[in-house]
């Protein structure tokens, strides 16, 4: 614990745990394609992530180069960039960061920083990716499908989502609900796995407050997701049957082209209460792993513990829970009741504070450090700065009466992308840079690695900083053409073509990033097991990679907590978690 | 040190394009600087914790960044200090907080003396109605909604005949005089934004949403579409002209009620029929 000057810590038996029974592959189908292994899963799941991104990456191109050079790309119509912008933000959101969090880092990391031989359902694990698979496949379906995928933005609100009026409303509305409603199965089953291991199978000694900060922060999204995703899935289930069956769960009586539809007695305002119950916590179960992780990354590479290791715990467990009470906010403009607006304003700012002791710890871990510039380092800065950015324009937007005329305008664009795009990449990027080597046992390439962040960071804050100028003077977001308004000046396509050249920099930087995963897997720099020299558990498997059951004949036994760096009279500037406190008495002679 | 340099610069960066951006808001026409208001102090506070965050953290790199023979100091936490830090940002939140619910709280009284004003929006263009000589607006139901009918008034409600309906053409509204604008869709989710009055609200097929303001200087406004609501969404414009009162009632005085339009198209009809036999 914390509190507990490092040399009273009391020593602890070894492991008495029994072994639990591990599924052992008997071919080569079911050692790499349809594995057990969580580390198999994991690199399927980040794979897959990686590839639909890369589609949501050529979609940011095509809606910037519309933006940038309105009317110059004849193939990008209204319809199309709705649905540019439609798949762009789903995919992000849900296909890339959820899945790369939870099905990726998570299924690499629990088992392995928690001392598991594996998730404690394999084959329930197994299923998770799969299904999760499908959805993505049933999400690509939609580009050639007749009439294309939906266009009715990421956040599907009915009607428009449903009618004719909005592109993708035959096949694309459809498949999409179908994916989701798929993602929530695939999901479900890998949470309770995530979560289970995290309760059941800590290895001897781990106990909840000696959890690294990323077991934290992944464990606390998935109980934030396993308890969220339930809202989308009631919601899509009930769209799709408005959409086929022509129930009126979101549909009111109404009039479309001047023709009386069947629909009444439905509200379009408490789909949105379902998809924001959903869609705020969402945002944190993006961040919190992201939070939990670049915690690490700094005590790591600054070699020092992290600063209030309890507070950071409590703030994670805090901001998980209050999540759930402010998704309001997103729907201050929507029609609701107008009094809902003092409670969730009070609510949202509230979560400001928690948050804000995470920044505050993040930097005070820096105070006094030993930084180490390295580029998982250099990517956590980078996340700290765009977070504190994007954080800080939440708090305009969270406050009810400022975001009456930001809302809907490129200012919530830009905004989000800063706090829940570009921040948490950050972290994905500086954590593959930081994991690669347990991965694959070769360093990436540090030159490469470097001239990926400088352009990434800096490109990403020249796009996304003067955005939010664009909404202050009420640029409105999803708009394929600004058209004639008088407050539309010559100035505001100047910046949205200087926008669109740097999106595209930035674009392109991230194929030398790929580029480097798939060099170094080959060339790079044999890493030895412990590249960072880090006090964690997946540091000190016997091989590295590490191997099926990933510890060899025992398991490791916990005597410390994650973050023994520079401890004075120690002999070296770190001590892995499962060193026993024995060396003490060397350590003292020593000195 | 090159590294704690760039990290300043994004801090000194953002802060000069603050001050020296050609992007900035609209000048205002109604009531609601208050809004502006709170967001400058919003700037302002938000502004100062971001300078302070990124310095300090540009000046640890700059101070301690990794140099053969430094260690690394070892402290798990300081209550005292994470204490303090924590009081020091609730005071913020709330410096911020409170001023934006005092504006919420006049943003939702609508005066009493506010004239009732509606906007109707459909895919893709908006209706406006006016009361007419009662002051009261007749009711509406989307079973009305014919061609001849465009914005389902009940033709039976003796309040809605001297309505006067806008269909096609721009919105005038008198300086000055506080309005309470009642918002109606017949299709989707529509939001009536213009930039200029800073208010807005998304209108909602099934029920009837509002916001209140007092334009406060004469004009013509842009009105946008802000919830997206199918392709041509972006094409979604009408205008807002706000007059002195002595231009508002002669620009009043021409317009059509219900009772004239709906008996004008009757009658269109009743000699198309009779031509017709």
């Amino acid at each position: 614990m914390v509190d507990v000057p490092y040399d009273r810590i009391a020593d602890v038996p070894p492991a008495e745990v029994p072994e639990v029974e591990l599924y052992h592959p008997k071919s080569w189908w079911t050692q790499y394609v349809f594995s057990q292994d969580a580390k198999v899963i994991a690199i399927q799941y980040s794979l897959t992530a990686t590839a639909i991104g890369l589609v949501a990456l050529v979609l940011s191109w095509l809606m910037r180069l519309q933006l940038g050079f309105p009317g110059t790309f004849s193939f990008i119509d209204a319809n199309q960039y709705l649905q540019f912008i439609t798949m762009h933000g789903m995919i992000m959101v849900i296909y890339l960061l959820t899945a790369l969090f939870l099905g990726g880092f998570g299924n690499y990391l629990i088992p392995l920083m928690v001392g598991a031989r594996d998730m404690v359902f394999p084959y329930v694990n197994m299923l998770s990716y799969w299904v999760y698979l499908l959805a993505v496949l049933v999400l690509a379906s939609t580009f050639f499908v007749p009439g294309g995928p939906t266009g009715a933005g990421w956040t599907l609100y009915p009607p428009q989502a449903i009618l004719s009026g909005t592109p993708g409303q035959d096949w694309g509305i459809i498949l999409m609900l179908t994916s989701l409603i798929l993602f929530i199965i695939g999901f479900t089953m890998g949470g309770l796995n995530y979560v289970v291991t995290v309760l059941q199978a800590r290895t001897r000694g781990m106990t909840l407050m000696r959890m690294p900060l990323t077991v934290w922060g992944i464990f606390t999204a998935t109980v934030m997701a396993l308890l969220a995703f339930p809202a989308l899935f009631v919601a899509s289930v009930m769209m799709l049957f408005d959409r086929l069956l022509g129930t009126s769960f979101f549909m009111p009586a109404l009039v479309e082209m001047g023709q009386q539809l069947k629909y009444g007695g439905g509200s379009p305002i408490l789909f949105q209460h379902l998809f924001w119950f959903f869609g705020h916590p969402e945002v944190y179960i993006v961040a919190l792993p992201a939070f939990g992780i670049v915690s690490d990354l700094i005590s790591t590479h600054a070699r020092k513990n992290i600063f209030g290791y309890r507070m950071m715990v409590w703030a994670i467990v805090a901001i998980g829970a209050l999540s759930f009470i402010v998704w309001a906010h997103h729907m201050y403009v929507s029609g609701m009741h107008p009094t809902f607006g003092f409670f969730f304003a009070t609510t949202t700012l509230i979560i400001a504070i928690p948050t804000a002791i995470k920044v505050y710890n993040w930097v005070l871990t820096l105070w006094r450090g030993d930084i180490h510039l390295t580029v998982p380092m250099l990517f956590a800065l980078g996340f700290i700065i765009t977070f504190v950015n994007g954080g800080l324009t939440g708090l305009f937007l969270g406050n009810v009466v400022v975001d009456v005329p930001l809302s809907d305008t490129m200012f919530v664009v830009a905004h989000f992308h800063m706090v829940m795009g570009v921040a948490p990449i950050m972290v994905v990027l500086g954590a593959i840079y930081h994991w690669y080597p347990k991965v694959t046992g070769r360093m990436m390439d540090d030159w490469m690695g470097k001239f990926h962040f400088w352009v990434t960071f800096l490109g990403a804050y020249l796009i996304f900083f003067p955005m939010h100028y664009l909404g202050l003077q009420g640029v409105p977001r999803r708009y394929h053409d600004l058209g004639e308004a008088t407050f539309i000046t010559p100035s505001v396509h100047a910046l949205n073509a200087f926008i669109t050249v740097v999106a595209l920099i930035v674009g392109f930087a991230q194929m030398v990033f790929l580029f480097n995963l798939v060099w170094s897997y080959f060339k790079g720099r044999p890493s030895g097991g412990n590249p960072w020299r880090a006090t964690t558990l997946e540091w000190q498997t016997p091989e590295t990679p590490p191997g099926h059951g990933n510890w060899g004949k025992e398991l490791p036994v916990v005597y410390r907590w994650a973050y023994d760096y520079s401890v004075p009279g120690a002999k070296e500037d770190f001590i892995p978690q499962n060193q026993p406190p024995a060396t003490r008495a060397v350590q003292g002679a020593a000195t | 040190m090159a590294v704690a340099i760039v990290l300043l610069m994004v801090a000194v960066g953002s802060v000069l394009f603050h001050i020296y951006s050609p992007w900035w808001w609209t000048p205002i026409a109604t009531n609601w600087r208050y809004i502006d208001d709170t967001i400058n102090i919003t700037f302002w506070i938000t502004g100062a914790v971001f300078f302070a965050v990124i310095a300090f953290m540009a000046y640890c790199v700059f101070r301690f960044h990794h140099k053969e023979g430094r260690q690394a100091a070892y402290n798990p936490e300081n209550k005292r200090l994470e204490w303090w830090l924590t009081v020091g940002t609730a005071i913020g939140v709330g410096a911020m907080l409170a001023p934006g619910l005092v504006v919420w709280h006049q943003f939702v009284t609508v005066p009493a003396d506010a004239t009732e004003i509606e906007v109707m929006g459909q895919q893709w263009n908006w209706s406006f109605r006016l009361p007419g000589k009662d002051g009261r607006m007749g009711t509406t139901d989307v079973r009305y909604v014919s061609s001849d009918n465009p914005m389902g008034l009940n033709p039976d409600d003796k309040h809605g005949q001297d309505d006067v309906v806008i269909a096609s053409d721009d919105l005038h509204l008198p300086v000055g005089k506080p309005v309470k604008v009642l918002l109606r869709s017949l299709d989707v989710l529509h939001d009536f934004y213009v930039p200029e009055f800073r208010a807005k609200m998304d209108m909602v097929p099934g029920m009837v949403t509002y916001f209140w303001m007092t334009p406060i200087r004469t004009g013509t406004f842009d009105v946008l579409c802000a919830e997206l609501c199918g392709a041509a969404h972006a094409q979604m414009r009408a205008k807002v002209i706000v007059d002195e009162e002595s231009d508002y009632r002669a620009w009043l005085e021409k317009q059509k009620t219900f009772a004239e339009l709906s008996g004008r198209s009757a009658v269109k009809r009743a000699t198309y029929e009779s031509g017709g036999k």
